[in-house]
């Protein structure tokens, strides 16, 4: 389980770097596909939790459907000169460093906190469901209301615009 | 030495670390998105291990919540940079500076 965590975890960090930093390759594409990588990589981690309805849900919602627009999206245009552009190196450099100082204050934190209990749970889908349909039943049909806003949103806003009369 | 919620928690402050090192350093607009997923797939992670390490499954249907409420992000966030694109033909960041004195 050890060597599990640690393999699961590496592939993680990895590919997510390679998401946000790729030395070779400045296509959004290749990001996309580490992207895949590392959502996959997570839902391990989940497993490793016994969180299993919920590393499904990720690979299905993820891995099957968000990549899948990211791509569509990527496909419908035409991305060929956004890859020749220059890195600007100061503005990056100071994101870097920026961003590693707040990753230090997050670790310092972390390690500053008083361990928490260890008893693990569990969690069976079925106790899951009982709970999303009793207990969490009114976030749930909100939820799905807010798909459908989402849904009636993008078709408005991704339509091509009639000529004004 | 067992794994604990320690190493959980430190893999999604490292991920969440990498998402935002993304949407800083990279100018186009599509990649920034990517960023902002890692760094929701972070909180997720940390969440799910904080709900396994405390026995109590309202954690996981935070996550639940919070994945669906990401799908609706990105299918709405894609729209208006398709939008975009369809207006301007650009996805870069630095290209759009309509508010800039």
């Amino acid at each position: 389980m050890d060597l599990l965590f640690y393999i699961f975890s590496a592939l993680t960090l990895l590919c997510g770097l390679l998401v946000a930093f790729n030395p070779f390759s400045r296509n959004p594409v290749t990001s996309a596909m580490f992207l895949v990588l590392t959502i996959i990589s997570m839902s391990g981690l989940f497993v490793l939790l016994q969180a299993y309805f919920l590393a499904a849900v990720q690979i299905l919602v993820y891995a099957g459907a968000v990549i899948v627009l990211f791509l569509f999206v990527i496909m419908l245009m035409d991305l060929k000169e956004a890859e020749h552009r220059r890195y600007r190196k100061i503005a990056t450099g100071i994101g870097t460093l920026a961003v590693v100082g707040l990753g230090f204050i997050i670790a310092g934190t972390v390690r500053a906190a008083e361990p928490l209990a260890t008893e693990t749970a569990a969690g069976e889908t079925r106790e899951l469901g009982r709970l999303l349909f009793t207990e969490y039943l009114l976030p749930f049909e909100i939820v799905s209301v807010l798909l459908l806003v989402a849904m009636v949103g993008c078709i408005l806003l991704s339509k091509r615009e009639e000529a004004p009369e | 030495m067992t794994i604990g919620l320690d190493h959980y928690l430190v893999v999604s402050a490292v991920l969440f670390c990498l998402g935002l090192l993304g949407v800083v350093t990279r100018r186009n607009l599509i990649v920034m998105f990517m960023g902002l997923e890692l760094m929701l797939n972070a909180a997720n992670l940390a969440l799910v291990a904080f709900s396994h390490f405390n026995n109590d499954l309202h954690g996981q249907i935070l996550v639940f919540f919070i994945i669906t409420v990401a799908a609706a992000e990105v299918a709405v966030g894609l729209a208006l940079i398709v939008a975009l694109y369809r207006k301007r033909q650009t996805t870069d960041a630095t290209d759009l500076t309509d508010l800039k004195l």
